[in-house]
């Protein structure tokens, strides 16, 4: 069988990054080919290559056979790939129907946009993919969900042969993965070349026909999915054999300092109480968008909630802003570094000194060689790896950033420290180092929250875990009981095996 | 869609309770001929605000606008006097208000450059461009030709040219903007600039598109608007362009971009219009216009703002049967 | 380079001193410049080096220029005013107004910086209370204030400040450095202080950098700003006591387009309009080459509009060149 896209040799490189270098990648028709790598692999570069975002510095794209040139997204649509991005690439303000029609609207006779056509065109791609979803209602009054379905159904309208999904599933419920599943079975029987991209290697086994797996941007391998195994899939994803390897504990739980109690929001989480321990680490597990978050970012004064209790050592505590919660001892490492932690354009040292100016300046004046020699002293602690103090946070790695951001939370020397999904994204080798550290503060008697949604990391790291399903919480564990079986279930509320 | 076409109605409303308000002591003021001449004094505005309003669609905004129509109406005034003739000097104007747009949207294209900055800085440099055109000197009625003057007011079926003009391209940007892929890009590169280079979409050579379509707006503005009042000298519609960004901000375009419609626009310069129209009527003295729309647009942004507050996202469904 | 030896792996607070930074910043270019322009005067006008002269053409930018101080602040922390210009306007019909009610010239200052802090406090509001954009609230207010003064005036004006208001726009404190030039240096200074060396100032680089993640580092964002709205209407209040008591009268068109040269100060003086950078030293160099310019423009007897069409292409070409070159 020949593919019917096929790249060769495709190099892209950033300012300080080789995000590809030299890969190769074939799909083909009915067939689907999953994108193998952690992050960082280059997966996402090639998507956008694949689209027409990214244009390669060298190397050649061939459909059935033709050297062809995307210069840009049109381009590649017009050459019929399309993609099902993992952000949302749709528009609020526009109708169902134009979101998928928007770029290719059928025209009528004065060349003007057929309004009708768009609208039963709409119509008939929405039922195809089983969705009566209206097409004049407004993208932003959709939820999550149906707006999956809508950009579905606009990659569909293309017409296009090739179908990148990349990591579709990441926002779905477990209902609407497979009918994500049977969408792309009939996709395979009309013949289309599909790239699916994941990170959940039950999915990759379950609809892909082929791999190809791609390390630090270089190609490493690719096969047919049957010929090979989980453990050798992730030896090339990685480079080395792993076994996820934690901290051994030993955890001295002392008394309770976080009390939370009655705790509700009016749209966001319900009735939340827990006690929190020193020298503790409590998981908190859920799907994306149980709520965990939430509940965190209330604790931290970011939102506030209708009503309950917070208690730290006993005392009652209002957080009604970020200052207030810092004031009280509670410290929040958020999720989305880029956004929420890191400050990029500021140097180092004013990133971690910045929640403790207070504390090293005087009345209101800053004092440099207090900032730096707080900067230096945790910097150090957390093994930062960085030309100088003075260099702007933006051009350290992820992981590095990260690290950063920890240590300017530490050195507001907090009582309860809360890490919201705090290895997303980052290296393995940082990994390690933050499950390290983290095991390091709470024996020093520091309280600790992790939210993750890795179940290998939840289980390895915590004496307690939370779970949380519809922004309330649906079970507590400890010792033996926590077993990833019943994470799983109380997450998705699935009843307890006969 | 809906809100905003609930927007429009209200706004309409208003606009009819406040023409009502007025003629219920001044019964002269809803007379036809009246309403022809409140409607035919707001064409400009509501040309230049059309043109703002794209441009905001697109998530920039064009101070630029007055200086752009007292230039292009300094240089009409001065081919006049030329002799060039009149159809000649409708399609100078347009081309010359496109070229003058076209400048702020090439420096927001292909240098980043913010578009509150760009304008701020053409805004004076058009204005004082009509200086160095003329050392400051006017160009007044005697000086220009009838043809020239006579076109804006030239009554056709009830109505002047002016107001034809307006109504024509209303009804033109009303097709572009709804049934148009030109159109329906301006929405989605303000609505979510991200997604529209995923849609195939270049952001910045829309901007610049809507930059020169605000541009040739004005610049047929500048010749209406100094061929009917028959002056051209370098303060022509000083501070006009904060009117305009006033009539698009009340007719419920999002300053943030990617929500707006023409009639919005066109209802929102027609509110300013009635206004300005009826405080003589009333008895108020015109200087209070400023501080008039200076609240309108506080007010109406504030209004939108409320109107368009992200919701939370909904986590907690209905208490499930245990 | 003391830390050394902590461990193996130390690592240095810096690479460059400070000074070595400092030459090669944009400051260090602005100095050039105003070098450049001061000996090219002195070349093209025999009146432009003379103590008097000079003085008389600090007048040119140093009540913009005290704005343009407050402003930078706000510009630096993603913001922008313009209603600066339209607040001197409605400060100067206050004074006006008081005077004509009879005060004597400490309530007249009073009133002035009272009507310039009401002034931001609502722009403050605006934005940071209700979370509006700050370019349509200024664009609106802008209009709003003057429109006010034109309500109260129309067009007529205020005159006959009594004599010793004159001080405060026309007096020296000594020899021929301007009560005006003097006041602008002690601000100068304070708001160098405030910007560099408190951790007032540290929030305001935080906040233009990444407004969520200060909010996530405990900084009380909106506090921040609506301080910075109230500086800059406090510092426009103080500029509308000098700028009244320099001409001596108030008519509502008074200091038209100054948010044009402030703005152009303050992006001259190398603040990213985009928020997150910019100095005060960058600011006072700024107004130096705009005063000198306008003074030398003044010499050579060109026309006002033509110094503001300048003006225009600088604000454009400041921004527009470095990223022709690709430097940003």
């Amino acid at each position: 069988m020949k593919p019917i896209l096929s790249l060769r040799g495709i190099s892209k490189s950033f300012p300080g990054v080789k995000a590809l270098q030299n890969v190769q990648l074939d799909l083909y028709p009915g067939q689907v080919t999953a994108l193998i790598g952690e992050n960082g692999a280059g997966k996402s570069t090639t998507v956008k290559v694949l689209t027409g975002i990214y244009q390669p510095e060298s190397g050649a794209i061939t459909l059935d056979g033709q050297d062809v040139q995307f210069a840009n997204a049109q381009a590649a649509t017009d050459a019929g790939v399309t993609a099902i991005h993992q952000e949302t690439v749709l528009f609020d303000e526009l109708s169902v129907a134009e979101n998928i029609w928007l770029g290719h609207a059928p025209r009528n006779r004065f060349g003007l946009i057929d309004r009708r056509a768009m609208r039963n065109g709409a119509r008939d791609l929405l039922a195809g993919i089983g969705s009566t979803l209206d097409p004049d209602l407004r993208l932003g009054d959709l939820g999550i969900a149906s707006k999956h379905l809508v950009a579905i159904a606009r990659a569909l309208s293309t017409d296009a042969r090739v179908v990148v999904l990349d990591e579709p599933t990441a926002a779905l419920s477990h209902k609407e993965i497979h009918e994500l599943y049977d969408l792309v079975e009939t996709l395979k029987t009309q013949g289309k070349a599909i790239l699916f991209i994941s990170h959940k290697f039950d999915e990759i086994f379950r609809i892909a026909d082929r791999y190809t797996v791609f390390r630090d941007g270089q190609f490493v391998g690719e096969g047919l999915m049957h010929e090979i195994g989980e453990t050798a899939l992730v030896r090339m994803m990685v480079g080395r054999s792993v076994d996820q390897i934690f901290p051994t504990r030993t955890s001295k739980i002392g008394p309770p300092v976080l009390t939370v109690a009655g705790y509700d929001h009016p749209t966001e989480f319900a009735d939340i109480r827990f006690t929190l321990h020193e020298g503790e680490i409590l998981g908190f597990y859920g799907l994306v968008g149980a709520g965990r978050s939430e509940v965190m970012q209330a604790l931290f004064g970011i939102t506030t909630p209708s009503k309950g209790a917070v208690r730290i050592d006993d005392k009652v505590r209002v957080i009604r802003s970020t200052h207030d919660a810092i004031a009280a001892g509670i410290v929040y490492v958020p999720e989305d570094r880029g956004r929420q932690g890191a400050i990029r354009g500021l140097p180092i040292f004013q990133n971690i000194t910045l929640p403790s100016l207070a504390r090293v300046g005087r009345n209101g004046f800053l004092r440099m060689a207090e900032e730096f020699k707080l900067a230096r002293d945790y910097t150090q602690r957390l093994d930062l790896r960085a030309a100088s103090l003075d260099q702007e946070l933006g051009l350290l790695s992820g992981g590095n950033q990260q690290k950063v951001v920890i240590a300017k939370w530490l050195a507001t020397k907090p009582r309860v420290i809360i890490l919201d999904e705090p290895t997303k994204g980052i290296d393995i080798g940082s990994k390690a180092a933050v499950h390290e550290f983290m095991a390091e503060l709470a024996a020093e008697g520091l309280a600790v929250i992790m939210v993750s949604s890795e179940i290998p990391e939840v289980l390895g790291m915590s004496d307690r875990v939370i779970v949380m399903r519809e922004g309330r919480i649906v079970d507590e564990v400890t010792g033996d009981a926590m077993t990833p079986e019943r994470l799983v279930r109380a997450a998705a509320g699935i009843a307890e095996a006969a | 869609m809906n809100i905003l076409k609930n927007r429009d109605v209200l706004l309409a409303f208003a606009i009819v309770l406040l023409i009502g308000g007025v003629a219920a002591r001044f019964p002269a003021f809803v007379r036809p001929g009246n309403l022809v001449n409140v409607f035919n004094d707001t064409s400009p505005l509501i040309l230049l605000a059309i043109g703002q309003m794209i441009v905001i669609l697109t998530k920039c905004i064009d101070l630029s606008v007055a200086a752009n129509l007292a230039l292009c109406g300094m240089a009409a005034a001065l081919l006049n006097g030329m002799g060039v003739p009149l159809p000649l000097i409708l399609i100078a104007v347009v081309l010359m208000g496109g070229a003058l747009g076209a400048v702020n949207g090439l420096l927001v294209w292909k240098l980043g450059i913010p578009a509150i900055v760009v304008t701020l800085g053409t805004m004076t440099i058009y204005r004082g461009t009509i200086f160095l055109m003329t050392g400051g000197a006017w160009v007044n009625a005697h000086q220009m030709s009838a043809a020239f003057k006579a076109l804006p007011r030239t009554v056709l079926l009830g109505l002047p040219v002016m107001s034809w003009i307006a109504l024509a391209v209303i009804a033109l940007f009303f097709v572009i903007l709804t049934r148009t892929p030109l159109g329906r890009s301006f929405y989605a590169v303000g609505g979510n600039p991200h997604a529209a280079v995923y849609t195939g979409i270049d952001v910045g050579r829309t901007q610049c598109i809507a930059f020169v379509i605000s541009g040739a707006l004005a610049g047929l503005t500048g010749y209406l608007w100094v061929a009917r009042y028959a002056v051209a000298y370098v303060d022509v519609a000083a501070g006009f362009e904060l009117q305009v960004v006033a009539a698009c901000v009340i007719g419920g375009i999002a300053i943030a971009g990617g929500a707006g419609s023409v009639i919005g626009a066109v209802l929102g310069a027609l509110f300013l219009g009635v206004i300005n129209n009826a405080l003589p009527v009333i008895g108020i003295s015109p200087f209070w216009q400023m501080a008039i729309s200076g609240s309108a647009i506080v007010i109406a942004v504030a209004l939108n703002a409320t109107q368009n507050r992200p919701k939370g996202r909904i986590i907690l469904k209905e208490v499930e049967p245990a | 380079m003391t830390q050394q030896t902590h461990t193996a792996r130390a690592i240095p607070d810096r690479l460059q001193s400070p000074a070595a930074r400092a030459l090669r910043s944009w400051e260090s270019i602005l100095v050039a410049v105003a070098i450049a322009i001061f000996v090219t005067n002195s070349f093209t006008s025999p009146y432009f080096l003379n103590a008097w002269n000079l003085s008389d053409a600090t007048f040119n930018f140093t009540e913009k220029a005290m704005i343009a101080l407050a402003m930078a602040l706000l510009i630096i922390s993603g913001e922008i005013d313009l209603s600066v210009a339209s607040i001197i306007a409605l400060a100067s019909t206050a004074m006006g107004l008081a005077m004509q009610a009879g005060a004597d010239v400490p309530i007249l200052v009073l009133v002035g910086i009272g009507a310039g802090l009401l002034c931001g406090a609502f722009n403050g509001f605006l934005v940071a209370g209700l979370g509006l954009p700050s370019i349509v609230v200024t664009i609106g207010t802008m209009s709003l204030f003057r429109g006010i003064a034109y309500i109260v005036l129309g067009d007529r004006a205020f005159t006959g400040y009594p004599p010793g208001f004159a001080y405060f726009g026309q007096g020296y404190v000594w020899w021929v450095f301007s009560f005006e030039l003097v006041l602008f240096t002690v601000l100068a200074v304070i708001y160098w202080a405030l910007l560099h060396r408190s951790s007032f100032g540290r929030a305001v680089y935080a906040i233009g950098n990444n407004a969520t993640a200060a909010q996530f580092s405990g900084i009380r964002v909106a506090r921040v700003k609506f301080i910075l709205f109230l500086l800059t209407g406090l510092m426009s209040g103080i500029a509308a006591v000098c700028l009244t008591s320099r001409l001596g009268s108030t008519r509502p068109s008074i200091a038209t387009g100054f948010e044009l040269e402030v703005v152009t100060m303050v992006v001259l003086g190398g603040v990213n309009i985009l928020g997150g950078s910019g100095s005060i030293p960058g600011i006072v160099l700024a107004a130096l080459i705009i005063g000198m310019v306008t003074f030398g423009f003044g010499l050579l007897n060109v026309p006002g509009i033509v110094m503001s069409i300048f003006l225009g292409a600088l604000l454009i070409s400041v921004i527009a060149l470095p990223r022709l070159f690709g430097k940003r």
